[in-house]
């Protein structure tokens, strides 16, 4: 790089967003130090990966700047923490939708003055952004979409609700037909929760092209995720983890714009043999929970201890993107219900039953040509915690190595972390 | 000649292995500079192949030429040189505990690890060994003189360290404290095994083997033979050092 990368300020700005501002001016630096730490000391990244860093050089500042020109245009600006609130609706209203901080141990002590401390550090981590007013992106939206997911989230949202409005969306925990209806009323209550802000009912070629441009997006990324497969890799996982981060609050037709850009250069280097590991590097698939920015924890021990990361079964990851909607629709009610079918795929561990979802990393493991899976497990989140059962028993059945971590993001495990990894590694290569 | 180093949270160990067979060992307390005590080892054989194992050896590796294998690789190592048919290996240090399966060729197939945690550890005895007023093989001792025991119910050193205080202060005596102590560790040892799951014996390796108090409870709730190293604490520097021997031959 021309220039020393460094995650940007603009005290200005955060004053505005009423940003705690004389606490929140340490964040850059101590960003652009991990960063620095984590991605920029890796050999033989994609040229192409200089968009994803100038993201992150403006992720408190320029980004910030695009989304209140949106919502001062009297858009709407809605905050998620789940792959289940449809942001194709909200980009329908030419609103901006994005999915908020909660990846950081430093607002963790924030939220622990109020919530108690044994629930899952993502909540802990996002309530703590919100009341210690360190994340503009918390400052910056309308309201906060959340759902039913898991016990943590649905009760802290009362409390959100008292910083930020939060309106909640009721996601079933089974899929029947019964479920379905539901969910159906659900995403049309979200519409006009959408639509309520700009004052304007969006139209069915409103959200035909809405749908046009997330599917898009999520093409964007399976591309990649495809390319990425190849053995040897053409990119880390850490980088794909970042541009699968990043998804989340870029303006979705550029971000799919400039992930085709670093598809087009790793066809490139594919045919030409370059790559950023080995082929004899061990190949690791990660399945589980959520990795919200600027959690790098476990892929950075991971790819710091002789493998590659080659495939996240997330919802920062594959469950985002797996699946499309059907852009055949030919009225407003249709395509609601054709995008609530699409959103019915997401196999999170909430759902009873879920098998799905094994035989969902199964295909994952196979496609990606990994050599053992490593399942995430966010501290207290119970449904994924056990649903590792089954996967572990999937997996014995096949010989497929496995291991289950529990972790926060707190820096005190990582030692042992480090030897289960490395430990794993060595039962990968004999 | 090839070195095995265990760099351990409570302890040092190294194997000096030539010719088939262990020439010298060493068990010291791990000091603030554990990293020195190694290399001060390691300056009296300069010509040893060595290979470092243990929570410290990524640290040892900055400062002297060696290889580096995790705790688990070494364990199975050196359990299958002394008992060459285990397939399970319980391994209970000062800091960690876990459970190793291998399979018939001895290759690691899966672990286990307590986390972030001093439960069920070495130095959770060591504590509450404290807190009783005894040292660490008096404590087992104590713990064999009685068949009664009173309930632990927390397994964390902190808030089981309150408990045996309130079990003391309502006249309890110390033995049957030790006893209680000893049963709750065998109980969370026994159901991490039987979690990972274990064939027709086990083999008992870490410096906690030391206590046969606790070796007994263990093949009670279990039901099956265990089996202890003669020295438990050196299993995995001794596997360090085959390490560094197999490699070499494949070399």
């Amino acid at each position: 790089m021309s220039e020393a990368f460094q995650v940007k300020s603009d005290p200005e700005l955060w004053e505005k967003l009423g940003m705690d501002v004389a606490r929140f001016s340490g964040m850059p630096g101590m960003l652009t130090t991990a960063y620095t730490n984590v991605f920029l000391s890796q050999k033989n990244r994609p040229a192409a990966m200089a968009y994803f860093d100038g993201m992150v050089e403006n992720i408190h500042t320029g980004r910030i700047h695009e989304i209140m020109a949106v919502k001062e245009s009297g858009k709407p600006v809605i905050g998620t923490f789940c792959v289940y609130v449809p942001e194709e609706l909200i980009v329908a209203a030419g609103g901006v939708c994005v999915g908020l901080c909660g990846g950081a141990q430093g607002s963790i002590a924030d939220a622990e003055k109020i919530l108690p401390r044994n629930i899952c550090p993502m909540v802990k981590s996002a309530f703590g952004f919100k009341v210690g007013k360190i994340c503009p992106y918390f400052q910056a939206v309308d309201l906060v979409y959340g759902e039913t997911t898991c016990d943590a989230k649905k009760k802290t949202w009362e409390l959100l609700d008292r910083y930020v409005p939060t309106h909640v969306m009721e996601i079933p925990q089974m899929k029947r037909e019964r479920d379905k209806k539901l969910w159906v009323e659900e995403v049309k209550d979200f519409k006009v929760a959408v639509d309520k802000i700009s004052g304007t009912e969006t139209s069915f070629d409103d959200i035909a092209a809405a749908i046009k441009t997330i599917n898009a997006k999520r093409a964007s990324l399976q591309r990649l995720n495809s390319l990425r497969h190849h053995n040897p890799s053409p990119i880390s996982g850490k980088d794909m983890l970042l541009i699968e981060q990043i998804a989340f609050y870029d303006e979705p037709v550029r971000f799919a714009e400039k992930v085709h850009e670093l598809c087009d250069e790793l066809e490139k280097r594919i045919a030409d043999g370059i790559s950023v590991a080995p082929v004899s590097t061990p190949r690791i698939l990660v399945s589980g929970t959520p990795m919200a920015l600027p959690n790098w924890k476990l892929h950075n021990i991971i790819e710091t201890s002789g493998a590659v990361v080659v495939n996240e079964e997330s919802c920062i990851g594959t469950r985002y993107y797996k699946d499309l909607i059907d852009e055949g629709s030919t009225t407003v009610d249709q395509q609601l219900e054709r995008l609530t079918e699409r959103y019915m795929k997401i196999d999170c561990s909430c759902f009873t039953p879920n098998d799905e979802r094994i035989d969902q990393v199964i295909k994952e493991y196979e496609e990606s040509g990994a050599q053992g899976i490593i399942d995430y497990c966010l501290q207290f989140c119970h449904t994924y915690n056990i649903e590792a059962i089954k996967l572990s028993e999937a997996c014995k059945q096949r010989g497929i190595p496995f291991m289950a971590i529990e972790s926060d993001y707190s820096p005190d495990d990582v030692g042992q972390l480090q030897t289960r990894v490395e430990a794993f590694i060595e039962q990968i290569t004999g | 000649m090839h070195i095995g180093i265990d760099l351990g949270s409570r302890t040092l160990k190294a194997v000096v292995w030539q010719d088939g067979a262990i020439i010298r060992h060493q068990v010291t307390e791990s000091s603030f500079d554990p990293h020195h005590q190694a290399l001060a080892f390691l300056e009296q054989h300069p010509t040893a192949r060595v290979v470092a194992t243990g929570y410290g050896r990524h640290l040892l590796q900055q400062h002297a030429e060696l290889d580096v294998i995790t705790e688990i690789k070494a364990h199975a190592l050196g359990a299958r040189q002394l008992f060459p048919n285990c397939r399970t290996i319980l391994d209970v240090g000062g800091q960690d505990s876990k459970v190793i399966l291998l399979d018939e060729r001895g290759r690691v197939t899966s672990f286990q690890m307590n986390d972030k945690c001093a439960a069920g550890t070495g130095r959770f005895l060591e504590m509450m060994a404290v807190s009783l007023g005894y040292d660490l093989e008096a404590f087992g001792r104590a713990a064999a003189e009685t068949e009664v025991g009173a309930p632990i119910n927390s397994m964390c050193a902190v808030f089981a360290e309150s408990e045996v205080v309130s079990l003391k202060n309502q006249g309890i005596p110390p033995a049957t404290i030790a006893r209680s102590v000893h049963l709750a560790v065998a109980g969370r040892l026994a159901a991490m095994v039987a979690k990972s799951g274990y064939g027709d014996h086990l083999v008992f390796s870490g410096g906690v083997a030391n206590n046969a108090t606790l070796v007994a409870l263990l093949e009670k709730e279990l039901r099956v033979p265990i089996l202890v190293p003669t020295i438990p604490s050196i299993v995995g520097a001794l596997g360090a050092a085959l390490h560094g021997s197999r490699s070499l031959i494949q070399e």
